[in-house]
């Protein structure tokens, strides 16, 4: 039961973070919008809302380590895949407009036609990505 | 940017990350598992999304109705409206990169602050991925002034 019923209470609190953003700000909540757009010069105007966000995304990283360590766990893949794969998801983040939150919780959640696609394709790539890796060419 | 603002988008992120920890989306081996079809398929990525999506969708249908939203002056909704090929690209570029890692940029940030090394070495390369881009496109965003989406 808690194998169904913690995503499920997980998804709820992204989504109302999400809808605490969006209500409060009138921003959207797009992990890789939040951080990509303080990579671009000339935002300081936009970026005190940004920084306070990953701030309380960060945190909570820090106490559930603490109390629950066994939240966190450790990636199956060496230090250069990981580089690898971290600069595939900020590239094509950033060139897609959005990830996870900003096209496949806040777009979808939106009714948007373009998070549809980009989430599907995302998924989609990612299966093909672990079945090449897990059942393919690695074995 | 007032201080009013810069609560909420504190109060946000910290729900966020604590949604995501609770999910089991700091996990990597969740995410690789509900998209490894072939081996043991998890499911709690989709009741993550599932829950997520339902909740926001409400926030929204709400939002349509406002003016505005209370500390701000309007809603930065997103402009861009058209399926382009960079959107199915950077989507499948992604897509590549998350299954390799079992990060998207949400968990691997909460991870960062568990102080897990993995996603210290992901989160390097993301940024450089995310520096990249906004090189290369700087002429573009400049042009724009930024009417893209934030999403």
């Amino acid at each position: 039961m808690d194998t169904l019923f913690a995503p499920l209470l997980g998804g709820i609190l992204v989504g109302l973070a999400a809808s605490v953003l969006l209500l409060g700000i009138g921003r959207i909540a797009g992990v890789s919008g939040v951080v990509g757009e303080l990579l671009r010069p000339g935002r300081d105007a936009d970026s005190g809302w940004r920084m306070a966000f990953l701030v309380g995304l960060v945190l909570p990283g820090l106490v559930g380590a603490a109390l629950w360590p066994s939240a966190v766990g450790a990636p199956d893949a060496s230090p250069a895949t990981l580089v690898a794969a971290g600069l595939l998801v900020g590239f094509g983040t950033r060139l897609a407009n959005g990830c996870t939150s900003g096209h496949g919780v806040c777009g979808i959640g939106r009714g948007s036609p373009r998070s549809l696609v980009a989430t599907v394709t995302f998924i989609f790539v990612g299966g093909l990505t672990v079945l090449v890796v897990r059942h393919g060419l690695a074995r | 940017m007032n201080l009013a603002q810069r609560g909420v988008a504190l109060l946000a992120g910290l729900l966020f990350g604590a949604g995501l920890l609770l999910s089991g989306m700091t996990q990597p081996s969740k995410v690789t598992g509900f998209l490894d079809v072939a081996g043991s398929w998890d499911p709690a990525l989709a009741l993550v999304m599932v829950g997520a999506i339902g909740t926001f969708a409400l926030a929204f249908l709400v939002a349509r109705r406002w003016p505005t939203p209370v500390y701000a002056d309007a809603f930065s909704w997103p402009t861009l409206r058209d399926v382009e090929l960079r959107l199915v690209g950077g989507s499948a570029v992604f897509g590549v990169g998350w299954g390799l890692s079992g990060y998207c940029p949400g968990p691997a940030l909460v991870s960062i602050g568990a102080g897990s090394t993995g996603a210290a070495w992901f989160t390097g390369g993301m940024l450089a991925g995310m520096a990249i881009y906004a090189w290369r496109y700087r002429g573009e965003r400049a042009a724009e002034n930024d009417e893209r989406p934030q999403d």
